[in-house]
């Protein structure tokens, strides 16, 4: 479906026109990601971190793929291996650095992309399978990342396979055959590394596979916009090629700038450095931290302290860390508030700005910091706000705020004229 | 439905952190937590620069060969060097004689396999072998050492948090244990103190002892000061050996994509003039 505006594809030569009529490639490019793709002609730069991401993913596979060829995932050689990469291999370290690199790189578009759908309110009618295909995107991406870490088979990767795989336990009867059946073993070693290097392999395919339904349900209705308020005729509208594949183009080279000054010219600044030291299941490293984009969720999961009841701190924790995530699931179903751009929604964009994002860089700092206070204090409070916010403070602030009032349409917010009658 | 089962789990989780981060304060305030002595006598790691640091940086092949020198003859006795191949010292500037001379002169030999009987033997270095290990397994390294193995250098200065300036820090930072460290953190028998470790106690005795304890064939003056430099600056390149093609790469890349994203912003500018131009006309 699209717009009745949206420019039909014509092939221009008699072979385009013969695909054509057998396999609409070219058709389906065309309304997908060219002209035949009527966008919200007022999207700010909050839009272009979708496109952004996919093409680190791409560049997560490409590069993964050939590192793929150079590096054995053996416990006994995989640490040297990667050493191999980095000395012997032709270019070896562009490739492995612009691999670890893009992770980090990864990460930050889709986090700053999963904000831009909680402040707009993206996540809302008619775009819940959207959302929804896109925290299953962000689930399938973490545990790609995990795993990934673990490869190198540095001393980070061995204890953050045994302690993340060591969470599984934590729940009861179930618990610790599931740890088993994640690490083929009581211990991770080679029977865990293996099975992560084949999951490892497979899953960005099983990302690319979701985006495609993600890029899907989003062509059902359209892309949102700033206003929320939706496109309601052909002036709302321009068509995606070659206004966003423009937008998006230079963007992309910005974002390369800072990606590949990062990736010459401190290629280890956000990794750490007790990944150097090869895997010693005998040496238990001072501090055993995640890479920085599991950071909040960690702090959640250390949050908590006393137990409850017959209820385990350490389950509390498993249980609140993967309930901080699905609580996405259902957020289009907490949040009933009509209006979707936070623009329009005084005490939202508060919560949001001194809230949410405030309590988020919290969490993070937390969960990268040792288990000491005064970070255990503080993430304890900055996860007792996380969850106010999405499940007690969205809910009922639906019911009491009062929105402003929204502009009756995307061009008239643009231009300050009203948009024409459709003839 | 969903409503009012999420304002309960969230009542629920937030009421236990509300609950734990009171009993943490209460903790907090009766019992305050003492900073750990290490924190107290820890030392951060000097600063000290290279050559090799900043964006521009290059390696001083002179202070390499001089640091090659001072691991040769000091650390490569107990310390490894195993995924670095002496072929790869033509970095250093050293020719393909010296290098095979430097192998084949190594004080180590390479494990090997007698031609003619099968048996375990060894045989000097060849330029494509790796620096052969010091003690034949950690077993060996650990007995031979006061139950310390001593770490193989190859990646040391990204292994360490503090890098090549930590290295430098812990080969001068040796000193007497200061007077009011407390009893349990003074240095047991075969131990060493030096605050820039991280537990203050090291097994290994203070490598670099006194001026001139090696000879640098360039002139250079062997202060002890000036070996800790050079060693560290040499483990810089063991660790990273690509450090300065990988600067040289990155501004080689940079400059093109600024010019590419110079070019691409124009053409997003041109593309928009028309859409941007009825904004315009409304702020007019």
């Amino acid at each position: 479906m699209s717009f009745p505006w949206a420019q039909q594809y014509k092939p221009t030569t008699e072979f385009g026109q013969w695909m054509d009529d057998r396999l609409p490639v070219g058709r389906m490019i065309y309304n997908s990601l060219g002209a035949g793709y009527p966008t919200p002609r007022n999207l700010n730069y909050m839009w272009n971190f979708g496109s952004l991401a996919g093409v680190f993913l791409v560049v997560q596979i490409v590069t993964g793929i050939i590192l793929a060829m150079h590096y054995a995932a053996n416990a006994e050689i995989a640490f040297d291996s990667v050493e191999h990469i980095m000395r012997d291999v032709n270019s070896g370290w562009m490739i492995r650095y612009a691999h670890a690199n893009g992770a980090s790189f990864f990460f930050i578009a889709i986090y700053l992309h999963i904000g831009r759908g909680l402040y707009y309110g993206s996540y809302k009618a008619p775009r819940e399978m959207i959302w929804l295909l896109g925290v299953v995107i962000y689930l399938l991406a973490m545990a790609t990342a995990f795993m990934g870490y673990v490869l190198p088979w540095g001393q980070m990767s061995f204890w953050g396979a045994k302690v993340i795989t060591g969470l599984f336990e934590a729940i009861p009867l179930v618990g610790k055959p599931i740890q088993e059946l994640l690490l083929g073993g009581f211990a991770p070693d080679n029977a865990a590394l293996n099975r992560f290097f084949s999951l490892h392999y497979l899953l960005p395919f099983v990302i690319a596979g979701v985006i495609i339904m993600h890029i899907w349900a989003l062509h059902i209705p359209g892309s949102n916009n700033p206003t929320g308020v939706s496109v309601k005729g052909k002036q709302d509208t321009v068509p995606f090629h070659p206004f966003y594949t423009a937008k998006d183009g230079w963007f992309l080279g910005l974002a390369l700038i800072f990606f590949t000054g990062m990736m010459f010219f401190m290629p280890n600044a956000l990794g750490h450095a007790d990944n150097y030291i090869p895997a010693n299941p005998l040496s238990t490293p001072a501090h055993i931290v995640p890479e920085w984009y599991f950071w909040p969720w960690y702090a959640i999961l250390r949050a908590f302290t006393f137990d409850f009841l017959f209820v385990p701190a350490k389950l509390l924790g498993v249980l609140a860390m993967f309930s901080a995530i699905l609580v996405w699931f259902f957020l289009p179903w907490l949040d009933k508030s009509p209006v979707r751009s936070g623009d329009y929604r005084p005490r939202f964009k508060k919560f949001f700005w001194f809230g949410l994002i405030p309590c988020i860089v919290i969490l993070g700092i937390c969960g990268g910091a040792p288990a000491e206070e005064p970070y255990v204090m503080l993430s304890q409070l900055a996860s007792a706000y996380y969850f106010a916010h999405f499940l007690i403070i969205l809910p009922l602030l639906s019911r009491i705020e009062k929105p402003k009032p929204l502009p009756n349409s995307i061009t008239e917010a643009v231009t300050g004229k009203p948009l024409p009658q459709a003839s | 439905m969903v409503r009012f089962f999420g304002i309960l789990i969230g009542l629920f989780f937030a009421g236990m952190l509300v609950y734990s981060f009171g009993r943490g304060a209460v903790e907090y305030i009766t019992n305050p937590p003492t900073k750990a002595v290490e924190y107290q006598f820890h030392e951060e790691p000097k600063k000290v620069s290279f050559a090799s640091d900043g964006p521009f940086g290059k390696f001083d092949n002179q202070q390499l060969q001089r640091g090659f020198q001072v691991y040769k003859e000091v650390c490569a006795a107990c310390h490894g060097l195993r995924l670095v191949a002496f072929r790869n010292l033509a970095d250093l500037g050293y020719t393909e004689d010296e290098v095979k001379a430097i192998a084949a002169n190594w004080i180590i030999e390479t494990p090997s396999i007698d031609p003619s009987t099968g048996e375990a033997s060894t045989r000097p270095p060849i330029p494509a072998d790796k620096f052969p290990k010091p003690f034949a397994n950690d077993v060996a390294a650990a007995a031979a050492n006061n139950n310390a193995i001593p770490p193989d250098l190859s990646l040391i200065t990204k292994a360490r948090g503090g890098g090549a300036p930590y290295i430098y820090s812990l080969l001068t930072g040796y000193t007497e244990p200061p007077a009011e460290l407390p009893e349990a953190n003074r240095p047991g028998p075969g131990l060493h103190y030096n605050p820039y470790f991280a537990n203050l106690n090291i097994a290994m005795a203070a490598p670099i002892i006194q001026e001139d304890q090696v000879t640098y064939s360039d002139g250079t003056k062997a202060s002890i000061d000036q070996m800790a430099k050079d060693v560290s600056a040499f483990l810089i390149w063991t660790a990273e050996p690509s450090l300065i093609k990988q600067k040289q790469t990155g501004w080689a890349v940079l400059a093109f994509l600024l010019i590419a994203t110079i070019l691409a912003f124009l053409s997003y500018k041109t593309i928009w003039a028309d859409v941007k131009a009825e904004k315009k006309k409304k702020e007019a």
